[in-house]
């Protein structure tokens, strides 16, 4: 079964982050990795570039049912991509490939990097099944945010992304798969569409990203 | 040429202030619900859609609507404007970033949009873009029947439109109306739908089982079912080939309402 394969990596992700990585990880752990992002709430939108993805407003809710717009993630690099809970093949896919270019950073790097995956099926995908599913894949609560937003907000959203979907009469979508790289500002600097594993050259631009962060 | 109707509304007669009210606010039209064959159902949804009622604008958005929008709300000036939502092209055919310019019809459609642009203008009617699907639904009809896509004279007549040159001035609005009511649907412009990232007709439909499919989460890519609707195939390719921020010279919009 994939889904146990998936979790005994976890395990072992955890395990040698614990044990290579002891001080470094441990004191990123304690503190929220939400607090930098949560100053910057402020920040005045009109200094953002104009190609930012920030420029588009747009609220969400995350995966503990708290509220947050999606300009509070300025000021760190992020890798954001949108998703479906039920999807049973692409999607547990895109996760693995985004906990692969986890796994090749150095804890430090590793600290300043978080994941924001956003649901293009807000019907199925409340706060409740959007808990069950971070809880199941066992991700990193102080870096990973799985979010839902309402469905005209979750289209501008993908097509700021360059993301596309279409509901099927089934339940299931189609759609592309792409993790973007934003930058603190919220560009778009590096693109992945690889699943199961991270793309290496995608790799080295977060690893970047992650060490240029502050 | 057929003048646009909103000038000529019955409204205007009844009061003063009624008629200026109706000459700011479009007509819309009253679309009953009903199934749709899709040229583009995939394999997981070969039956007819199910469409909802909705009211869809009885003409396309014009230049001069356009005008006053931005006007209204400079953030969607061209030179205002997040190039995340607008890339270099946007209204490149005024001749300021509020003035449409001597040879800019004021009742021509306003082409040289964005996606989010366009969206932007229809959430300031109270609407939103129609989806694929109900853009189809209405594009379907001829002068008097919902479905005219086999005949071959309905396909020849929107095949004619595309064949003619792109550098002719763009006709104003308030063409001859479809079995639904609704005017310019073909012979125009080609429109922006809401959905326009959900036609993942990416790459080539033809290639089946290739390493692509694991691109698209469920059934792959869109199967198109229709081959011979050209008229409607073009359509979805031109549309599957942009970028929300994209807008080209020949691409408007209308708008639609969904009957909550």
């Amino acid at each position: 079964m994939t889904t146990f394969a998936f979790r005994r990596t976890d395990a072992a992700h955890i395990l040698a982050t614990t044990l290579l990585g002891f001080g470094i990880a441990a004191s990123a752990h304690a503190v929220p990795a939400t607090a930098p992002a949560a100053t910057l709430t402020t920040a005045d939108t009109t200094a953002l570039p104009s190609d930012s993805v920030y420029r588009l407003s747009a609220a969400l809710t995350d995966q503990s049912g708290r509220g947050f717009r999606l300009d509070e993630r300025r000021g760190r690099p992020l890798l954001v991509s949108m998703f479906y809970t039920s999807c049973q093949f692409v999607c547990p896919m895109l996760i693995e490939s985004i906990r692969d270019a986890e796994r090749q950073l150095a804890p430090a790097e590793r600290a300043q990097v978080d994941v924001l995956l956003v649901s293009f099926d807000p019907e199925h995908d409340t706060v409740s099944v959007l808990k069950r599913t971070a809880d199941e894949r066992s991700v990193d609560p102080a870096h990973w945010t799985l979010a839902r937003t309402d469905a005209a907000t979750a289209r501008k959203l993908a097509s700021v992304l360059g993301i596309q979907y279409r509901a099927l009469a089934n339940g299931d979508f189609n759609h592309t798969t792409a993790i973007l790289l934003l930058d603190p500002q919220g560009r778009i600097v590096a693109r992945s569409s690889k699943l199961g594993s991270a793309e290496p050259a995608f790799v080295i631009r977060v690893r970047a990203a992650a060490r240029l962060a502050p | 040429m057929v003048r646009p109707r909103h000038r000529s509304r019955a409204a205007c007669a009844a009061a003063l202030l009624a008629c200026s009210l109706a000459a700011l606010a479009a007509d819309y039209v009253e679309v009953p619900a009903g199934t749709i064959a899709s040229a583009l159902a995939g394999d997981a949804d070969r039956t007819p859609a199910l469409l909802a009622a909705f009211s869809l604008r009885e003409t396309p958005v014009t230049q001069g609507e356009f005008l006053r929008f931005v006007t209204a709300h400079p953030e969607w000036r061209r030179d205002g404007v997040p190039r995340v939502f607008a890339g270099s092209g946007y209204l490149r055919g005024w001749r300021s970033p509020t003035a449409l310019g001597d040879g800019v019809d004021e009742h021509a459609p306003v082409t040289d949009v964005s996606w989010f642009a366009a969206e932007a203008y229809c959430e300031s009617e109270g609407a939103r873009l129609p989806t694929w699907l109900e853009w189809e639904y209405v594009a379907a009809a001829d002068a008097s029947r919902r479905d005219a896509r086999d005949d071959p004279a309905w396909l020849a007549r929107i095949l004619g439109w595309y064949a003619r040159p792109a550098s002719d001035p763009l006709p104003e609005v308030g063409g001859a109306a479809n079995a639904f009511g609704v005017r310019d649907v073909h012979g125009v412009v080609w429109e922006w739908v809401d959905d326009f990232t959900a036609l993942l007709v990416e790459g080539d439909s033809r290639t089946g089982n290739d390493p692509d499919k694991l691109k698209f989460c469920g059934a792959g890519a869109i199967n198109l079912q229709d081959r011979d609707n050209y008229a409607v195939l073009m359509r979805i390719a031109l549309l599957s080939s942009l970028n929300a921020a994209d807008s080209t010279s020949s691409l408007g919009f209308r708008c639609a309402r969904p009957h909550s």
